[in-house]
């Protein structure tokens, strides 16, 4: 009897090498094998290029739901579902004139979720504005821009202006009123620093305004060339900057030494719960002596890792549950409401009212008072304030604390008073009473851009946060009513913007006394 | 000969720049030379050297019947053209704010965007415009026209007909 001969060895290994193919490509697509070990939740994270811009180890104050809210990551969970919801539109969308608009109407009538995807899209735009805003008051109120985090606010800053530009430039793509009309009026504020140089009688010779309402538009005139503009910064040039800055953001919070938390949060967490948080369940293969030599008032060094935890799963579970809240917020809203398009762009009629979406309205409101100083100079003036704030604030008390430093939440609340009475009360008085324009017609035009409602009640803003500075000794204190003030005229101005103007920009108790055509 | 040894120096004396570095630096800086001025090439391009806009000289017809003062809106242009008793004129409808269309009403003109007004010869009498609306140039004889919304002529300068 002949036995069949046995396979030569070459074949053997080659079919067991291609059943085990599917195991090894897992296995070596994650470096290190499951994370059940403090050894391998570290390198689970420092092993992989997009989780390692966390550390490896979170610290439990970071954790608590009071300390950040979830703001950072919704924000940047917005910005992933309009990213993946914007390349879905990019395969119908057309960026010129008019096939834009009929693009937009077989997105929204004829292309199968294509009015559900446009919705989503419309609300994670909204929603990344809103939590961007609030996760820069909560690192404001929370004093966490102090050393070492200074740079990273700047970053943060740079994130919130170009997250706006996205919003900005995304609402003039469908090419329908409201897009043309914010595309003119977008081009005009470019082009409103000839508000001052006309009045210095040098816009012949130096004319920046002029240069960059031409760039911006590549034309003289609203059209093809200024569409095809918007949509290259839309689709390419800020999301790029944005992925990029919130790479260079992420990595900075690392880097700074994870979030801030008040020096006493160690004793405020109390002991780790025993048997929760496992430390070094088998021998490091690492030693931490590397960290003796960092340099600074680095918060780890001196204290050990008792009170962190793996950031697998605790971080990362939780990032999860901020991002799936964030979906299902943006799918709820896209379901209860669609995003808007009007007629289709009319170069002979604006709308009346031609409003911009809600956060933009208070800039409406400053640019209905002087293009120059509402549309550029006083956003510069603001961004130049707060981007100095980590400089000028070199104190320590509070950091990590809500409200924290000199004066604290009773401050926080007299300023909010402030803030909300002063801009009430200017507004009342522009709308009432008029302005320089209608007490002084022969007043100089410089005149007229310089003093407007806007900048005086920055001017209020700015002396009554000189005022505490003085008063409590603090350039903490003065910040801390400086923004509080910035977030209530910011709010008032968006009210103003958004429910009391009418037709002619003019005031209106309710929409329902506008006069009807 | 007798040779002077070198007093020994301090090792906290700066150590003297060696040539290495000069090159080394020169080298760096050459290259940020280089990719700034091939960043300033690449900001020419996005400045258009020749608009793509239409042509900014129409003809228009005023018909008899338009009475003095009234404002004749030619479709697609954006100036108000007037006829007087001291001849024919053009006002820019875009308003100097902003660049919205400003509607002619009896008092002058008026902008939807933000409530500016502006008297009939286009100065300013109300709301945050800076500057008078423009005067367009306009030749041409009895009904027939010429307005060039390219060409700023001062205030008042109305061309008999």
């Amino acid at each position: 009897m002949k036995t069949a001969a046995p396979p030569p060895p070459a074949m053997r290994e080659f079919w067991e090498n291609l059943r085990a193919a599917p195991r090894r490509i897992v296995e070596t697509a994650f470096r290190s094998g499951k994370p059940t070990t403090d050894r391998t939740r570290s390198t689970f994270v420092f092993g992989n290029v997009f989780l390692h811009l966390h550390s490896v180890r979170t610290h439990r104050w970071s954790l608590r739901w009071t300390t950040t809210m979830g703001l950072g990551i919704a924000s940047l969970s917005a910005f992933l579902i309009t990213l993946v919801t914007g390349v879905l539109l990019m395969f119908y969308y057309k960026p010129y004139p008019d096939a834009a608009y009929v693009s937009m109407k077989d997105i929204h009538f004829v292309v199968p979720t294509g009015r559900f995807i446009r919705n989503i899209h419309r609300w994670a735009a909204n929603v990344m504005v809103v939590t961007v805003i609030l996760h820069m008051a909560r690192a404001f109120f929370t004093a966490s821009y102090r050393k070492p985090r200074e740079f990273n606010w700047l970053i943060g800053m740079g994130l919130l202006v170009t997250t706006l530009a996205l919003s900005f430039t995304g609402y003039l793509l469908p090419w329908d009123q409201l897009a043309y009309w914010a595309i003119t009026i977008g081009a005009n504020i470019a082009q409103s620093p000839r508000e001052v140089t006309d009045s210095l009688g040098i816009t012949e010779w130096f004319d920046p305004g002029g240069l960059q309402r031409l760039i911006l538009l590549g034309s003289d005139v609203v059209g093809a060339e200024a569409l095809i503009r918007f949509y290259l910064w839309h689709v390419m040039i800020l999301p790029l900057a944005l992925a990029a800055l919130i790479a260079v953001h992420f990595w900075r919070v690392r880097k700074d030494g994870g979030l801030a938390r008040p020096a006493d949060a160690d004793q405020r967490l109390g002991p780790p719960p025993g048997e929760t948080y496992p430390i070094f369940t088998e021998a490091p293969a690492k030693t931490y002596h590397l960290a003796a030599i960092v340099r600074g008032r680095t918060p780890l060094v001196g204290r050990g890792p008792e009170n962190t935890v793996p950031s697998m799963p605790h971080l990362f579970y939780a990032e999860l549950g901020v991002l799936m809240l964030t979906v299902c917020l943006c799918l709820v809203l896209a379901l209860v409401s669609d995003a808007p398009l009007k007629e289709l762009a009319n170069p002979a009629v604006p709308e009346n009212p031609a409003k911009a979406p809600w956060y933009f309205l208070g800039l409406q409101e400053l640019v209905s008072f002087s293009a120059f100083m509402g549309g550029l100079g006083i956003p510069l003036v603001v961004l130049l304030g707060l981007g100095l704030i980590p400089y000028l604030d070199r104190e320590e008390a509070g950091s990590g604390e809500w409200f924290g430093g000199p004066g604290g939440w009773p401050l926080v609340r007299a300023s909010i008073a402030l803030g909300l009475g002063a801009s009430v009360v200017v507004e009342a008085v522009a709308i009432r009473f008029g302005w320089i324009r209608e007490w002084f017609p022969k007043a100089p035009q410089l005149i007229v851009t310089l003093v407007n409602p806007g900048t005086v009640l920055a001017l209020i803003y700015a002396l009554y946060s000189v005022w505490l500075v003085r008063r409590y000794n603090s350039a903490r204190a003065g910040a801390l009513g400086l923004f509080t003030c910035f977030l209530c005229g910011f709010l008032v101005l968006t009210v103003i913007g958004t429910y009391f103007r009418g037709p002619n920009w003019v005031f209106y108790w309710s929409p329902a006394d506008w006069p009807g055509h | 000969m007798t040779v002077t040894p070198k007093p020994p120096g301090s090792r906290l004396d700066p150590e003297p720049v060696p040539r290495r570095d000069v090159l080394g630096l020169a080298s760096i800086w050459s290259a940020a030379a280089a990719l700034l001025f091939s960043l300033f090439g690449m900001l020419r391009l996005p400045k258009a050297a020749v608009l793509s806009s239409p042509s900014k000289k129409f003809r228009v017809t005023l018909p008899d019947t338009l009475p003095a003062g009234e404002a004749l809106l030619p479709p697609g242009r954006s100036v108000a053209v007037f006829r007087d008793a001291g001849g024919v004129y053009a006002i820019s409808t875009i308003c100097t704010h902003l660049g919205c269309v400003v509607k002619p009403i009896p008092e002058g003109f008026e902008c939807p965007c933000h409530g500016s007004r502006f008297a009939p010869d286009g100065s300013v009498t109300k709301g945050p415009a800076p500057v008078a609306l423009a005067w367009r140039k306009v030749s041409g004889s009895g009904s027939t026209w010429i307005v060039d919304e390219g060409a700023t002529v001062p205030a008042g300068a109305k061309v008999a007909s």
